[in-house]
């Protein structure tokens, strides 16, 4: 796609969502801040599984920790943006040090690895009780505004984080950065013979696809008002994440983003109609995917591109 | 004193089962490379249809065993032809996750069916004591059971001339073409043997612990715990794997509290992943 085009069809998708408040009730919102929220976490998770091809199932750990270091950090009375950025730097420090220990490992072993990430954060913050209020889980103090209000308020910020997750998509795509993930993905032996410090790069990718999960994870932590450990750490969502972005187009800028929306909706739509189906439902897109479409909506203009013979 | 060597028993007890369940999942990810995220649902299978032979016509679990093992050992065999088969040379993202896309139909299709309540086959059989060591009957029975099964396997792979083609295909897929070996016909009866370890495992597990849904999960998670302590694709690797997980959570469960014998268990594996990925008695080479 043309920068221009790229970054026109970005601004358009993030208006759509801005101004529902305009015209639409508080379910449309609160569904327009789901998509923001997902498009936010399938946009990170594009920087580790996405541009360097390590099949990272660790977000729900990174959201889950967000959320529990946000709120802990409100109990205490630090202000609610404050708590968000403390999660947020807290999560990344966090990743970047796990980083440097599971990114020694590849292919299944790095999946596993990151899965147990998930389960073992689960497992400690439900055993810790002391802290976290172990399975009861954590109150997060109340925001005083109506609901249309605080909608309206968490709508922005999950738009918020999902317009920082693009631009750094972008800025990463365009750098040395972006450039060297990508030849990690297509063969990381030939990549760090041609001088590439693999180690940093994979470190520095891994760290990205924390960040904005744990800002989103806090902002969630604070719009509920209640977290708990099952809640917080799903390997459903983990998965989620990464079909979110295989859909819309894995390694792409827009494509995880675009994925998430169309996931989001699909699920409202069948939630709605086909309750006690929900997750076969899900298993059905995923399998599909996975043999109609395995290059992600995206590719489907490839397709399209090539059906017509070169015209589009 | 005595407590140790009854914390030492239950772990064994266990170890055992651990190794049943988790010797299918090894045997599949080894050789066809696929991590199968339906092996925890494929155990509850197995034990729902115990569960209701026993609770509706009076069948006793034992006898189920080679009831469940036919129609688990179809099912996979079925379910790697129409399915699998189709990605199973793709990158471990896309099977991973259309294995676990066929794990939340099936989940969902279970749960729906069975509802959530956890269900429990109950033979009374009692105890026996072996001086202050006091072990359930029917955990002994499990337990022979779970080695016996496992050992079963252990003389197929070694013996048959089906096992010998699976651990031809495991070791260099290429060669065992070039010999041939018809692998996609291979990978389809080493599923279906993934398949009917995981329903049998079942079974047993249908007498010792509660069946529901909600455990798949947990299931799966001990398998890919024995798998990376004992070593991929081997069977000595799943029961080595499986008794030392076994043993750990029971003197983590002593020690520390029943809540933490999990998360010993993961961190466990944490270790092992980082520093012998091979697995305690595994063979290097597989990624």
């Amino acid at each position: 796609m043309k920068p221009l085009t790229l970054y026109g069809s970005i601004l358009v998708g993030l208006a759509v969502l801005a101004t529902t408040p305009l015209y639409a009730d508080n379910y449309v919102l609160r569904t327009a801040a789901m998509v923001a929220m997902y498009g936010a976490l399938a946009t990170s998770w594009n920087f580790i599984g996405g541009f360097t091809g390590y099949p990272s199932f660790s977000t729900a750990a990174f959201f889950g920790l967000g959320a529990y270091v946000g709120a802990l950090c409100q109990r205490h009375g630090i202000p609610m943006v404050v708590s968000w950025g403390i999660a947020t730097v807290a999560v990344a420090v966090f990743a970047a040090l796990l980083g440097g220990i599971i990114l020694r490992l590849r292919g299944h072993y790095f999946a596993i690895g990151s899965i147990a990430v998930v389960e073992l954060c689960r497992l400690i913050v439900s055993s810790w009780s002391s802290l976290t209020g172990g399975g009861d889980g954590l109150n997060v103090p109340l925001i005083h505004a109506s609901p249309e209000e605080l909608m309206r308020f968490f709508l922005y910020v999950m738009l918020g984080i999902l317009a920082a997750s693009l631009v750094v998509t972008i800025i990463v795509d365009r750098s040395r950065l972006g450039f060297g993930l990508r030849c990690i993905h297509q063969n990381e032996d030939a990549a760090a013979m041609v001088g590439i410090n693999t180690t940093a790069y994979k470190i520095a990718a891994y760290t990205l696809s924390a960040v904005f999960c744990a800002t989103a994870g806090a902002a969630y932590a604070s719009w509920t008002g209640y977290i708990d450990p099952t809640d917080s750490f799903q390997i459903v969502m983990t998965v989620k994440v990464t079909v979110m972005a295989i859909l819309g187009g894995a390694g792409t800028i827009a494509g995880p983003a675009l994925g998430a929306a169309a996931f989001v909706l699909l699920e409202e739509v069948f939630w709605a109609n086909f309750i006690d189906w929900n997750r076969a439902i899900l298993g059905v897109v995923i399998v599909l995917l996975i043999f109609f479409l395995p290059g992600g909506l995206l590719s489907l203009r490839t397709r399209l591109r090539r059906a017509t013979g070169g015209a589009a | 004193m005595a407590i140790y060597f009854q914390t030492i028993a239950n772990g064994l007890m266990l170890g055992a089962l651990y190794a049943c369940l988790a010797v299918g999942f090894s045997l599949v990810w080894g050789v066809l490379n696929v991590i199968n995220m339906l092996h925890g649902s494929f155990i509850i299978l197995g034990g729902y249809i115990t569960y209701f032979a026993w609770h509706f016509y009076g069948i006793h679990p034992v006898a189920m065993l080679p009831v469940v093992a036919v129609l688990m050992f179809t099912l996979g065999f079925v379910l790697q032809r129409v399915a699998i088969n189709r990605v199973v040379s793709a990158p471990v993202l896309t099977t991973l996750t259309l294995t676990f896309g066929l794990d939340m139909i099936l989940y969902n299709v279970m749960t729906y069916w069975f509802t959530a309540t956890p269900r429990r086959i109950t033979l009374d059989l009692g105890a026996v004591n072996l001086g202050s060591v006091v072990l359930p009957v029917d955990r002994l029975l499990g337990t022979a059971l779970a080695l016996l099964l496992t050992f079963l396997l252990y003389a197929v792979m070694r013996g048959s001339n089906i096992g010998r083609a699976i651990v031809a295909v495991r070791m260099d897929r290429t060669a065992a073409e070039l010999m041939g070996i018809r692998t996609d016909r291979i990978y389809a009866i080493t599923f279906g043997i993934g398949a009917l370890m995981a329903g049998v495992a079942g079974v047993v597990f249908a007498m010792v612990f509660p069946i529901t849904t909600n455990v798949t999960g947990t299931w799966l998670g001990k398998a890919f715990v024995v798998c990376v302590v004992g070593g991929l694709g081997s069977v000595p690797g799943a029961l080595v794997g499986g008794l030392v997980l076994g043993l750990v959570e029971s003197f983590a469960g002593f020690w520390f509290g029943p809540q933490q014998a999990m998360t010993a268990g993961f961190v466990l594996m944490l270790i092992l992943l980082l520093t012998r990925p091979t697995g305690l008695v595994g063979v290097k080479g597989y990624e």
